[in-house]
């Protein structure tokens, strides 16, 4: 069903003059709010009357993680901050989070876009939505959770963590719609099995899973073991946190972006410019109509291309395709987004060790799991193996207090890990995903 | 009164530990004792050498994290009750040993052990008080 017909609907040329009137709207309000914002267009000679056409848009200059954390916490906020009722934060390139606030309007905005999004799954008002994002600073948690409230379906906000809980819930509350990280969803597979559980006694009907990357041999992996539809949504905690765009439930073929709310580009990571429809290159976002944290042509990172062929299912929005890589090097761990910068940074903050380090990442039954391999340097070295076993414990403890994730430091002899030589290689990825 | 030793960081991977004993030999240097200590993924050669700065210095110029530490090296009769005695005198005077570990001498009735304590003086002190027998650098090294 489509939750907001209208505007979901709304033809081509409409959409493009209601994207278009916004756009100015939002361009004249953050020249005026924000002063990062306002220098960085007088540097690139750019006023808001400039913006004439949506094609005007490329006159903008791009906004990065870099430019969020030269602002932290609140710098390219849009609104006194008085206004503000909610503020979220995800990991920042370095020690620093990256910070998004949102005026009582944006989470009204944000709920009817979570209510499309769910909507736009399968879901409706009866729905017992099982919502297994963590509930907290990051984004989908409380931002599925309102969507499930606006849509009129019972939530239940059990966030992420024991599974065995879960599926004791999930048994008894009769819940429909599954909400979580799609590397979750194996998890409560692998769980059900071990518990006797047969996913076809439970109620579950659909699955909305995403804040990591997967593909669609995982999809039919969860639809077969978890006996439900599984639903493909985005979102990014800098232009929303999720409902940007979601997969209809009828064809499960690219994600609507919901483009009356964000406008869109794919650009060449190279030369920068914007490419049409179709073609591969960096998903590019300018939010239409955020008060507290608005952003101009952010740059995801993001791998994906533009899809404008009309959908099945009505919607006229364009899809983007399945997120297919990243123009950077961060990784998503257990749904976490982890740079590799943030793990030098520790381990730079520790006396004597070197920059000297390799991430692996590996994915054991459907749990992803990192080793941190770190060179030991006679600054390091002790003739005691207690020493260097109480030195491992401590990166780990420290990794995890800055990223929230558990890793395993590995002590490697020195030079044993490739130099840089323009580039070094940071990172192994071995999932399969 | 002080021994010096030699320790490198090997990972658990094969033929680290002969790469060690390769460039040791090919500098033409005796090891007198040796112990190693290992853990799932590292383990930690110490060694007592007949010349620990040369040693050192071939084993760093082949890319090895090498360290040096004092240690103690005691002459024990060898027979039953030997290492008990000193063990009860660090235990009176409240040292804890670090790791320990013995060879016994070619010629002459006894065994020798080399101590790593957490606190060297007080060590040294409290054996020399007791009787014990600690042998010199030079000796260890020319054995």
């Amino acid at each position: 069903m489509i939750w907001n017909e209208e505007f979901e609907t709304l033809p081509r040329e409409a959409l493009q003059a209601l994207q278009l009137k916004r756009l100015q709207h939002q361009i004249e309000r953050v020249h005026a709010a924000v002063p990062y914002y306002r220098n960085k267009m007088a540097e690139a000679g750019v006023k808001p009357s400039d913006i004439k056409s949506l094609k005007d848009l490329r006159k903008l200059p791009f906004t990065t993680k870099e430019d969020l954390r030269l602002n932290y916490p609140f710098g390219l906020f849009a609104v006194p901050f008085e206004r503000v009722v909610r503020i979220h934060a995800s990991s920042g390139t370095t020690g620093k989070p990256t910070v998004v606030g949102y005026t009582k309007r944006d989470i009204d905005s944000w709920a009817e876009l979570m209510a499309r999004t769910l909507s736009c799954g399968g879901a409706h008002q009866g729905d017992v939505v099982h919502n297994a994002y963590g509930y907290g600073l990051f984004t989908g948690g409380l931002g599925a959770h309102y969507g499930a409230e606006r849509l009129g379906a019972a939530v239940i906000p059990i966030s992420g963590g024991n599974s065995k809980r879960q599926i004791m819930i999930m048994q008894d509350f009769g819940s429909t719609v599954l909400m979580c990280t799609p590397s979750y969803a194996l998890n409560l597979a692998d769980v059900m099995k071990e518990m006797d559980v047969d996913p076809s006694s439970l109620k579950l009907r659909v699955g909305l899973f995403g804040a990591e990357p997967w593909s669609e041999n995982m999809r039919e992996e969860i639809q077969k073991r978890l006996n439900l539809k599984a639903i493909d949504i985005f979102g990014l905690s800098e232009v929303m946190g999720p409902g940007v765009a979601s997969e209809c439930v009828e064809e499960q073929h690219g994600l609507h972006i919901f483009e009356d709310y964000f406008l869109p580009e794919i650009v060449d990571p190279k030369t920068m410019e914007p490419l049409p429809p179709g073609e591969h290159g960096e998903l590019v976002f300018t939010t239409l109509t955020k008060e507290a944290f608005p952003v101009i042509r952010y740059r995801t990172k993001d791998i994906s291309r533009l899809i404008a062929e009309p959908c099945s299912c009505g919607r006229t929005f364009y899809r983007m395709e399945r997120i297919t890589g990243r123009t950077d090097d961060m990784l998503i761990i257990r749904g976490v987004n982890v740079f590799p910068s943030q793990i030098e940074h520790v381990l730079m903050s520790i006396e004597g060790v070197e920059p000297h380090y390799l991430i692996i990442v590996d994915r054991e039954g459907s749990l992803d799991v990192i080793e941190v391999q770190v060179e030991v340097s006679e600054n390091i070295f002790s003739d005691e193996v207690k020493v260097l076993e109480k030195l491992g414990k401590k990166i780990e403890r420290e990794i995890k207090d800055l990223l929230g994730i558990s890793c395993k430091v590995k002590l490697v002899e020195p030079k044993t890990i490739q130099r840089s030589e323009g580039k070094a290689k940071r990172v192994i990825d071995n999932r399969k995903l | 009164m002080k021994v010096e030793q030699i320790s490198i960081f090997l990972e658990n991977k094969s033929g680290r530990l002969a790469d060690v004993a390769t460039v040791l030999a090919g500098a033409g240097i005796n090891i007198r004792a040796l112990s190693l200590a290992d853990t799932t993924d590292f383990g930690i050669l110490r060694l007592i050498v007949n010349d620990t700065e040369k040693a050192k210095q071939v084993l760093k110029d082949n890319g090895f994290t090498v360290g040096k530490t004092e240690v103690i090296a005691v002459e024990v009769p060898d027979r039953p009750g030997g290492l008990a005695h000193i063990l009860s005198v660090m235990k009176d005077e409240g040292v804890n040993v670090e790791y320990m570990y013995a060879f016994v001498q070619r010629s002459g009735g006894n065994a020798i052990i080399i101590f790593r304590f957490d606190e060297l003086e007080k060590s040294i002190h409290a054996l020399q008080k007791a009787g014990v027998v600690i042998l010199k650098g030079e000796d260890v090294y020319a054995l």
